[in-house]
């Protein structure tokens, strides 16, 4: 009896607003993926020979699988949770040895003749649920060095097994756990220096050939120094509050900088790099001096943010000149720096191309001629957004990202509402996925973010992503259930 | 167990979301919403517009006789990654080639910066324009050779040996060509020379297109919207020439070993008959793959035998151009039927001295065209030239004389429908008197009345001055195309050009023609079939004289004028007279008879040496 009641108060205590947007996401993506497919010579959408026929399968078993993972109390992830991190791992190593090489991968798994499994896909929810049971579990506590590097083993883990099968974009993904530990407390300064070192780079990179008119004044250089002052400074102020460091600091760096800057201009032209090298080395210096002085570690560790991030033009620029030249390409081709239709910017260039020609409505279902005549490549699977862009136009486009606003934004909401540390922090995990997803697919089918082969989930054509998905976000669900449950 | 320190940051977290899909909602508005650029790079990706070639119009002669068509010739095309288990030396063999050329051939199909367009998934051309003779063995093989297909396209064939100048040939477009007109587009023809060329819009029909889907990698998917934006192709019209090809067969047969021009029109309708340019060269040389050599070894040539001498040689019509000096001068009321000059073994005036030939003296219009005195016609331009009463000034007089010219068709384009044709020169007031200064006289000037001196006419022109003559007074202007397919004659062509002379002065230079005929020094002309009239040339120049007669016949109802200039060939009587009866003849009777077939075998062997002089 009781078992009855909790059937029928999972089906109505489930979020049926995420179950809404889910289903609109994965019926949307239906319909791309048959724009991408569509083959002049056989139309019939439907067929079990066509990508789209075989969509509608994973889609209809990722119901079928939805329901099954309703069945599933929580108490069972709460005891399995560290089995099943195991198992997978132990997957994942199995399918280092044994997968065969598809395209230079080794993550697919043979079940049967024609159907594979990435078993990466299912990885990240053993990953959250590890983390959640891990840093759910009574005495947790993000400030201890011990719980925190465990937090991020876990995490690192699947990572480096998934770069071990040559997966790089799917590793890239666990990435977005770190935003979980942000929300749990982990400091903000960690996600901060990670953007800055993503600015430095894209900056210093991009305009590091670039000189300042009538100066010998690398404009990449120059930018990263002077970001790494003004960050440095930034954070002086923001983390300790020294009115008068912060007035010393910014009065003498940034004025030295400005009168280095008038003489060269108007007097003898010289480097200015390299007066502002010397200040940001008496500013680490200074503020070393104040961490001696004042025995505070903070000043400490933004000495070491200063030294870092003005180290890290000068490293970053010899790791690219001593990197291969293909990749090198390829990283100065997603910087704008180079132009290169035929090679490695085609598959940006022509997802452009594709969206660019949508205009305002689109061209309508099946129309679409850039996706559909192949000229984007993985146009069914990681260019997905091209077709939408290219035969729904901007109001498709836009629709898809809003409902994907929606659909993270109602996660959150969700997560919020866990009683629990561990369905909070699962929660987390897993619109975290979903953000990254969204955030690096739809970017490089744009060109605004590397191009890393990762789905854009719901969208993209595949079972084992489509599964891995679902997998994340019912197992979400449940937890989410079980809460009303106790309520009533 | 709520986290209520770090609350707050749900809405960093949701902020973040919130911007990143803001920023690329911005972005999709720049790329989809602010500029046209990607939509035309995404058509110019997906479609192909795939030419279809009309065929060209064929080429007859004016009774019907074909003379140029087209021949299918195929291009070997070869898809490289279909290429499999290809036993090259055996495709050598078929296609008489050798391992190195197949290698060669192959390699620069690869090379990216010769074969821009290269992918191994479509048709790269392997060899062009195989003629179908050589194309039979391979195509029996074909099946042998996986990733190799066929191409066809069409060559232009000649089923003539004759006519070179008058039909011209086609050749692959320049890229001036494909500036000047968007029709073209590299690789198309064009005609070059000839009525090709005059011709080019109505032979060459319209192309047709098909707009064809292709793939990233250049393979075709099918029609776009199922063919609504195809166009079928509209074939060329086809051309008939006024041209009788088997006089012009014999007028090149005469010309053979001489340079030179025969014209022949027919005078009521200013159809060219033939047009022979000496030295010719056999239409077959232009056909396919060769041109390009063949061109370049008879540019090369000394003897020029690319030059259609008939519109762009421009010669001094010699004593032909009498007939136009007797008629201004009768017009002018200079001289009438029984003016009689003096003729004292040629012309004299004080020092200047200009020869005659043995003939009873003095003589009026009549028997001085038949004995084609000089002496005459030196007097009658003396006289207008000085005659105070009609004209203020030698200059007022020199630019009247000057009109009549130029109203005979002299000194301008006639506008025959064929490219390259020179005006001549028929010298005015101003061109003396710049050249002479205000001191030019009847006298300085008086070889033009013979047709020497500054005159020069293209053999077109003196083959019009006998048709202007044949009609009494008018003429048509002359032509080699008769009818378009499909098309009305020209309205210009039915224009009748009068010249400044009245019809019963007409009757007068015919007579005298006729009597040149008869009596004079056309002699080996005459017929005893039909009345001809005629006159000779024989123009002096650097070199030996040339040989020049103009004449038309019959004298009623005239059915050919013509026109033939022998460089080099010595007296009027000695070349132009006997070839121009030949031609007159064949034209008339549709055939030599055996005796006169003699006479043609003979001309055809005679040659006359020019040396290796540049001309």
């Amino acid at each position: 009896m009781g078992q009855e009641r909790g059937k029928r108060g999972v089906f109505l205590s489930i979020d049926w607003m995420t179950i809404a947007l889910y289903v609109v996401l994965i019926i949307w993506g239906w319909f791309s993926v048959c724009g991408a497919c569509y083959d002049f010579n056989n139309p019939d959408l439907f067929s079990w020979e066509t990508n789209s026929g075989k969509q509608i399968v994973w889609a209809g078993t990722s119901l079928v699988l939805a329901s099954v993972l309703m069945l599933i109390e929580k108490k069972f992830y709460d005891t399995a949770a560290y089995v099943i991190y195991g198992a997978l791992m132990l997957l994942l190593i199995v399918t280092i040895i044994i997968a065969p090489d598809t395209k230079g991968s080794r993550s697919w798994l043979p079940i049967g003749s024609s159907i594979k499994l990435q078993p990466a896909e299912f990885a990240k929810f053993a990953t959250a649920l590890a983390l959640g049971k891990f840093m759910g579990e009574y005495g947790f506590r993000i400030k201890k060095t011990k719980d925190i590097s465990i937090a991020i083993a876990l995490i690192m883990l699947p990572m480096l097994l998934i770069i071990c099968q040559k997966e790089t974009g799917s590793a890239l993904v666990y990435f977005a756990f770190f935003l979980t530990l942000y929300r749990e407390g982990m400091t903000g300064s960690l996600l901060f220096s990670g953007f800055a070192c993503v600015v430095y780079f894209v900056v210093g990179m991009k305009f590091c050939d670039d000189y300042i008119t009538n100066m010998p004044v690398s404009i990449g250089e120059f930018s990263v120094l002077l970001l790494a002052m003004i960050f440095s400074i930034g954070m002086v102020w923001i983390y300790c509050r020294n009115t008068l460091a912060v007035k010393i600091l910014a009065a003498s760096c940034l004025g030295t900088t400005c009168i280095a800057m008038l003489f060269s201009m108007y007097v003898i032209p010289f480097d200015v790099c390299y007066v502002m090298l010397g200040l940001c080395i008496l500013m680490a210096t200074y503020i070393i001096g104040l961490a001696i002085y004042t025995h505070i570690y903070r000043y400490a560790l933004i000495a070491l943010f200063a030294v870092l991030s003005t180290s890290f033009f000068y490293i970053s620029n010899s790791i690219l000149n001593h990197m291969a030249p293909h990749q090198r390409t390829r990283i100065e081709v997603l910087l704008g720096k180079k132009d290169d239709p035929r090679g490695a910017g085609y598959n940006v260039n022509q997802a452009k191309i594709a969206i660019g020609s949508g205009g305002l409505n689109g061209k309508g279902f099946l129309q679409g001629t850039q996706t559909k005549l192949k000229y984007v490549p993985e146009q069914h699977t990681d260019f997905i957004f091209c077709t939408v862009g290219e035969e729904e136009g901007f109001i498709g486009a836009a629709g898809v990202l809003i409902v994907y606003l929606f659909f993270i934004w109602r996660l959150i909401v969700v997560a919020e509402r866990q009683p629990d540390t561990m369905g909070r922090i699962y929660g987390y995990c897993v619109l975290s996925i979903f953000l990254f997803h969204l955030f690096i697919n739809v970017g490089m089918v744009l060109g605004l973010t590397p191009v890393i082969g990762i789905p854009l989930p719901f969208f993209s054509y595949g079972g084992s992503s489509l599964w891995g998905f679902t997998i994340l976000l019912f197992i979400f669900l449940r937890m989410d259930a079980e809460r009303n449950m106790k309520r009533q | 167990m709520k986290n209520h320190i770090y609350e707050y940051r749900k809405f960093v977290i949701g902020g973040i979301a919130l911007i990143i899909v803001l920023c690329y909602i911005a972005r999709l508005a720049f790329l989809q919403l602010s500029n046209e650029e990607y939509k035309t790079r995404a058509d110019n990706n997906a479609f192909l517009n795939n030419v279809i070639f009309p065929s060209r119009g064929v080429i007859y002669d004016r009774n019907g006789e074909l003379l140029v068509y087209n021949q299918p010739a195929y291009d070997i095309m070869v898809i490289m990654r279909e290429i499999k288990n290809l036993d090259t030396l055996d495709l050598c063999k078929t296609l008489s080639m050798t391992r190195e050329e197949f290698d060669n051939r192959m390699k620069t199909i690869k090379d990216r910066n010769k074969n821009p367009g290269y992918s191994t998934y479509t048709q790269q051309l392997f060899l062009s324009q195989i003629p179908s003779e050589e194309f039979s063995f391979f195509q029996e093989k074909l099946f042998r050779y996986p990733g190799f297909y066929v191409r066809e396209r069409t060559i232009r064939r000649y089923s003539t040996e004759n006519c070179a100048h008058v039909l011209g040939d086609v050749a692959e477009v320049s890229s001036a060509d494909v500036k000047r007109d968007e029709y073209y587009e590299p690789g198309d023809y064009i005609g070059k020379q000839g009525v090709e060329r005059s011709y080019e819009k109505e032979l060459r029909g319209e192309k047709g297109v098909e707009v064809l889907l292709r793939d990233a990698r250049g393979r075709i998917q099918g029609h776009y919207q199922n063919g609504a934006f195809d166009r079928k192709p509209i074939p060329g019209k086809n051309l008939t020439l006024s041209i009788d090809i088997k006089l012009q067969q014999l007028g090149e047969r005469l010309m053979q070993g001489k340079m030179g021009s025969i014209v022949a029109i027919e005078p009521a309708t200013g159809e060219i008959l033939c047009m022979v340019s000496a030295p010719s060269y056999d239409p077959h040389r232009m056909e396919g793959k060769q041109r390009g050599a063949q061109m370049l070894e008879m540019q090369r040539d000394p003897m020029k035998p690319m030059l259609n001498r008939a519109v762009s040689g421009t010669y001094p019509p010699g004593s032909t151009f009498k007939i136009s000096q007797g008629l201004t001068f009768l017009q002018e009321g200079i001289i009438t039927s029984s003016t009689q000059y003096p003729c004292v073994g040629g012309f004299r005036f004080g020092k200047l001295k200009l020869g005659c030939h043995a003939h009873g003296a003095p003589l009026p219009l009549v028997p001085s065209i038949a004995t084609s005195c000089n002496s005459f016609f030196c007097w009658g331009l003396y006289n207008m030239f000085n005659n105070r009463k009609n004209y203020q000034s030698t200059q007022e007089a020199m630019t009247t004389w000057k009109d009549y010219m130029v109203s005979m068709g002299f000194g301008y384009k006639l506008g025959v429908d064929l490219p390259g044709e020179a005006r001549g020169m028929i010298p005015n007031a101003e061109y003396y008197t710049r050249r002479l200064g205000k001191s030019w006289s009847a006298l300085t000037v008086i070889s033009i009345s013979i047709g020497q001196g500054e005159v020069t006419l293209t053999p077109l022109q003196i083959a019009n001055l006998g048709a202007t003559v044949a009609n009494r007074g008018y003429y048509i202007t002359p032509h080699v195309v008769k009818a378009v397919e499909g098309g009305n004659v020209a309205d210009s062509l039915l224009v009748k050009h009068f010249t400044k002379v009245e019809k019963k002065f007409y009757d007068i230079a015919v007579e005298g023609m006729r009597s040149a005929v008869t009596g004079g020094t056309c002699r080996a002309a005459n017929s005893l079939q039909y009345e001809v009239c005629g006159k000779t040339g024989t123009a002096q120049n650097r070199g030996q004289d040339h040989s020049v007669f103009m004449g038309f016949a019959p004298k009623e109802n005239p059915q050919i004028a013509i026109a033939v200039y022998v460089e080099n060939g010595g007296f009027g009587a000695h070349y132009g007279v006997p070839i121009g009866a030949l031609m007159m003849e064949q034209y008339i009777n549709g055939s030599l008879s055996p005796e006169s077939e003699k006479k043609a075998e003979a001309f055809q062997q005679k040659q006359i040496n020019y040396g290796t002089r540049e001309r």
